[in-house]
């Protein structure tokens, strides 16, 4: 009863704080939290029921792991997964490669103006829709107008149907990702070498250290923390596919599925064709627990090596 | 973070760093990097050139660099079938300027409170924005949410709602109000007897106005850009933002003969597909291309901001 009457006291103390968190927190509950107790569906054979949400989630039937049968006894899990997790390791690690490479490339160059400029123009790309993108890519890959099957009859080679030809795309996707990507990351690693203290710099070069020797002694380290976490944060989202770079780039097309088939875009052309949604949520579920998982690894072994590091 | 003073008080007059690279080394440098930051840029002038050539020259030489002739005949005919476009781009306002409204005052108000440490339940409320960022409801719960539980399939808020709230923008307003907000100025203010929703609104607001910007920023750009929410809720073309327009058209080229018959141009008219096309791309970007160089700052602001751990 005291604890009771000691709460309440508290809630009333703190009336005018949870006044200006109650907006955001209800649609916390309405956007992310229901949605979580919605992953029960996964389990279920998903009907619905006149009387609403709740009432759906609480009349359909449980069915156990039949959902997931399918998902994995035929070789569907397997390849979303594997496409999936194999794009985003090279989107992460080239990605990170050139974020940092030309962070210090920018850095070095000796009129700030032009750092200016070219930091400009490297960011521009991560402002545009996966739409607008996709567009972009459609002038160099359309088939009888593309800029580049022009180029290839000039040297009179055969014009190639890129929306249908599976082979290509892999590194198609990963150039265009790197395209949008990289110079936003870019810009955290620029702000960060920014601002490294100048006199370390001093001190290597009164000792005669080359700019080589400056960056890998000085300025690696100095971001080694930062590559770190963003890289954790990554990694934590390696079983989430960049929708958009999936579904438009490619405009959807059914003949590159096997290249395209990501976990994303496997729940999203499930939902929207099959109609089926506990299937599709099984598939969701397995993306959100061991997406999940994977953060709670990646932070626990990174908090083992170094404190600092760890992202919680 | 980055210490700017530090920065530029290293920067002689001309330009010239003594930490940059010298003679031919910096010249190739910089030359590589031209062409990278050219290369990033190029596809956009790419189809501004495409959206001003004429139909015939496009027939014939597909898309050129430098085309045979140039023509409006696009952006003609974008403009004679206004009806979809111009509702789109209502649509696109619309969502944009609500929705980035909204998201401003749920973050700072949420922000701002969990900064505070007389708040005694602030660790769990944070805890309730983070842990978002760590796991989540999947497509299908969430399309079940919006659908059924909210019944906003076809309604304007779906494409609003869904997008108000960002873990990650809670985390950087936090840290602004951390960082900018002078806890004497506080204490003060309320010695004075000032109600903390006053002290909100008149001190830390006005403090915070950086912070604000930038979260604005995110926020309009997030609207602006979207397409996917229209993708899952809306079918009703009058409700298609511009995103959702143009991936629309690009998929089904029936859809910009559809809007023809919509705004009652008379058939047999030739449509310039690709130039029309490409003009929509242009219209849809030519705001964030124009308006970039200026917010730029702001945007950098926030991202370093949001990747520093406390």
């Amino acid at each position: 009863m005291k604890w009771f009457k000691n709460t309440l006291r508290d809630l009333y103390a703190n009336r005018i704080w949870l006044m200006f968190v109650l907006p955001a927190t209800i649609w916390f509950i309405i956007f992310s939290y229901l949605p979580m107790i919605g992953h029960v569906i996964a389990f279920k054979d998903f009907r619905i029921h006149r009387d609403g949400f709740f009432a759906s989630l609480w009349h359909s039937e449980w069915v156990g792991f039949k959902n997931f049968e399918f998902l994995f006894k035929t070789n569907v899990a397997w390849e979303i997964t594997r496409n999936t997790i194999l794009y985003n390791l090279v989107f992460i690690f080239l990605g990170l490669f050139l974020a940092v490479a030309f962070a210090i490339g920018l850095s070095l160059l000796a009129n700030k103006k032009l750092t200016k400029i070219y930091q400009t123009g490297m960011l521009f790309p991560h402002f545009l829709s996966w739409v607008v993108v996709s567009y972009f890519v459609m002038t160099f890959l359309s088939t009888d107008r593309g800029a580049i099957n022009s180029l290839l009859s000039f040297f009179g080679v055969e014009a190639i149907s890129w929306y249908y030809e599976p082979i290509y795309w892999p590194f198609i996707l990963v150039f265009m990702a790197m395209w949008k990507g990289v110079g936003y990351q870019m810009i955290v690693y620029l702000a960060a070498i920014v601002g490294i203290d100048r006199s370390y710099y001093e001190a290597a070069m009164i000792d005669g250290a080359s700019k080589w020797q400056q960056i890998r002694h000085i300025t690696i380290p100095m971001i080694t923390p930062l590559m770190m976490i963003l890289t954790i944060m990554n990694i934590g989202r390696i079983f989430y596919s960049d929708f958009g770079l999936f579904y438009q780039v490619t405009q959807n097309s059914g003949a590159l599925y096997d290249v395209t088939n990501t976990i994303d875009m496997y729940v999203y052309n499930g939902l929207t064709t099959l109609g089926d949604m506990s299937m599709t949520a099984a598939a969701g579920f397995y993306q959100s627990v061991v997406g999940f998982a994977l953060v709670i690894i990646t932070n626990y072994v990174v908090k083992k090596v170094d404190e600092d590091y760890a992202l919680f | 973070m980055p210490k700017k003073a530090n920065n530029s008080s290293l920067t002689l007059t001309n330009g010239y760093t003594p930490y940059g690279l010298k003679g031919i080394s910096n010249v190739i440098l910089s030359i590589m990097m031209a062409v990278f930051s050219f290369i990033c840029l190029f596809p956009f002038i790419y189809v501004i050139i495409i959206s001003f050539t004429a139909e015939e020259s496009l027939i014939r030489n597909g898309f050129q660099i430098i085309p045979d002739s140039w023509s409006l005949e696009g952006y003609k005919y974008l403009w004679k079938s206004q009806g979809q476009i111009l509702r789109s781009i209502g649509v696109t306002l619309f969502i944009t300027v609500f929705g980035t409204l909204l998201s401003v005052v749920m973050i700072s108000l949420f922000g701002y409170a969990i900064s505070r440490k007389e708040f005694k339940y602030r660790r769990l409320f944070t805890f309730l924005a983070f842990f978002t960022m760590l796991f989540g409801g999947g497509l299908v719960p969430t399309y079940i949410v919006v659908t059924q539980f909210l019944g906003l399939r076809d309604n304007i808020l779906a494409l609003i709602l869904p997008l108000v709230v960002q873990a990650f923008w809670i985390i950087i307003m936090r840290t602004f109000f951390i960082r900018s907000v002078p806890e004497a100025v506080i204490e003060s203010a309320r010695i004075d007897g000032a109600s903390e929703i006053r002290i909100f609104m008149q001190i830390v607001l006005p403090l915070s106005l950086p912070a604000i910007a930038t979260i604005a920023l995110f926020s309009t750009l997030t609207y602006w850009n979207d397409w996917f929410q229209a993708l899952l809720y809306i079918t009703d073309p009058d409700l298609y933002p511009l995103q959702a327009l143009l991936s629309k058209i690009e998929s089904n080229i029936e859809f910009l003969k559809e809007m023809k018959l919509i705004s009652g141009l008379q058939a047999g008219i030739t449509i310039p597909e690709d130039s029309a096309k490409m003009a929509m791309v242009v219209i849809s970007t030519l705001p964030i291309a124009l308006s970039y160089p200026f917010f730029q700052k702001y945007f950098v602001e926030g991202l370093t901001v949001g990747s520093v751990k406390e």
